[in-house]
């Protein structure tokens, strides 16, 4: 092997002139990890949503949510960060489209919508299954009590099936965190596409991306932690 | 505004965008998938095997693919095959790898991670008396998993499988940032050089869809068969 290590590039000073190279590494971990919360805020919310509607007694409701979660499964993500990006200013009014294009940050606040949007789909499902697997006496407890439909869910039904989906919901979690990546395309200056300018800039290939690596792996064990930690507060007392 | 689009743009492209985008997303799907299959199974079967260091490998390497973006692994192949080419073959600096070569290898890899945990679930899926059955009629443990176990396991995990390689068939597009000509990258190249990114981008999202949609469909199909025969 002719490739010649130097790990101490990490602390040699950027082309970019604000800091080392580690500093731009933590710099796209800062956006990843803001991406990823951001997008993960609409994801969880549409995708509640949407996934309630899948079980509720309404056939249109049903058909929008089937809709949502069709139409956004299959499409590549890449193609929808690019509809997104390119395609909605354009189909807009030429006033608003022409000022969503001069946005600054325009990359971060698409990258948000599009992943938040993509992963609500995912959500959907995961948030479907968990209400589907509770004993249809839940729901039919909760009618005899009086419950409006809108209480059922959030007092009977919501509750148990988020415990339940926790784990998947995690999984989806880091999909989210991992797809922020692909928001490189579109200019977001994120971890993958830091790592990657790092590389063009210093010549040093695998230096920056065993860093970008390392820290991939500490955030997702920083998730998991977290999601463990959730789990065991969120645990009915006395349950399983 | 929707009105004025103009579809002779992608009329016109049409023979390149599935000549030569399509043909080679799908080449590239079914290269990796099947490259994937075998690879995953094989790990799989390590990771079962319950030999300490083989088993403790492969679940390292399941999980580290899985931790990571397939954008950060597409790169990291990229640039380091020509060291890997090098190192296997004894030349004594990086040779060249294709881009291609480069994503086929990268995908095959990138996925046998995926199949090999669904393939784990899918062994695991068989009754332990069929194995158990079989080494008692006297088969090597070779031939229990080939005979017995495997094929079970293949029927009762193909619409996971089959998910999972439409999953692939969306994941290919992301070789855009290699710059090859999949269908993406074809679509990609047509709107920029004739400006008509509207056009070309709806279009692709059209197809993909299309291609998916009707997939997913076959495979709900294919499971309510499999579990009505079960």
């Amino acid at each position: 092997m002719t490739y010649h290590w130097n790990w101490g590039v990490l602390f040699e000073p950027s082309p970019e002139g604000t800091g080392t190279y580690a500093d731009m590494l933590l710099s796209g971990l800062a956006w990843t990890v803001l991406t990823a919360l951001g997008s993960w805020a609409i994801a969880f919310g549409l995708g509640s949503v949407i996934g309630v509607m899948r079980t509720l007694p309404s056939r249109a409701a049903n058909a929008v949510g089937a809709a949502y979660v069709e139409l956004f499964r299959n499409v590549p993500l890449l193609v929808q960060m690019f509809l997104w990006y390119f395609v909605l200013p354009e189909l807009l009014p030429a006033r608003i489209g022409a000022a969503v294009k001069q946005m600054p940050d325009a990359p971060f606040y698409t990258a948000v919508l599009c992943l938040g949007f993509f992963t609500a789909a995912r959500v959907a499902e995961q948030v479907r299954a968990g209400i589907r697997s509770l004993p249809r006496g839940q729901a039919l407890a909760g009618t005899a009590l009086g419950l409006t439909v809108a209480q059922t869910y959030r007092f009977v039904l919501l509750p148990h099936a988020y415990r339940i989906i926790l784990p998947p919901l995690t999984s989806e979690f880091l999909n989210n965190l991992k797809n922020t990546s692909v928001a490189l395309t579109i200019g977001l200056l994120e971890l993958t596409a830091r790592a990657r300018a790092m590389q063009e800039f210093s010549f040093q290939v695998f230096e920056a991306f065993t860093a970008a690596t390392l820290l991939y792996l500490a955030v997702n064990l920083v998730v998991v932690a977290g999601a463990t930690l959730l789990e065991r507060r969120l645990a009915v007392p006395g349950g399983r | 505004m929707l009105a004025s689009l103009d579809l002779s743009v992608v009329a016109a492209s049409l023979p390149y965008l599935f000549g030569e985008g399509m043909v080679f997303t799908l080449t590239l799907t079914a290269l990796a998938a099947s490259g994937g299959l075998v690879l995953g199974t094989g790990l799989a079967l390590v990771r079962l095997s319950g030999v300490p260091g083989l088993t403790h490998a492969a679940k390292l390497y399941v999980e580290l693919m899985r931790a990571l973006p397939l954008v950060l692994v597409i790169f990291w192949f990229y640039f380091l095959m020509p060291y890997l080419g090098a190192w296997a073959t004894g030349a004594a600096s990086p040779i060249q790898v294709g881009p291609f070569a480069s994503a086929l290898i990268t995908f095959t890899l990138f996925e046998a991670a995926y199949f090999a945990e669904i393939m784990r679930a899918g062994i695991q899926s068989v009754p332990k008396g069929q194995s158990a059955a079989a080494r008692a009629l006297g088969m090597s443990y070779a031939q229990t998993m080939r005979l017995v176990v495997l094929p079970q396991a293949f029927r009762n995990m193909l619409p996971l499988l089959l998910t999972q390689t439409i999953v692939l068939f969306q994941d290919t597009s992301l070789v855009y940032v290699l710059s090859l000509t999949d269908f993406l990258g074809a679509a990609s190249k047509v709107a920029q050089r004739d400006g008509r990114l509207v056009e070309m981008y709806l279009f692709a999202a059209l197809v993909y869809f299309a291609v998916c949609f009707a997939a997913s469909l076959l495979v709900r199909r294919l499971q309510a068969r499999i579990a009505v025969v079960r």
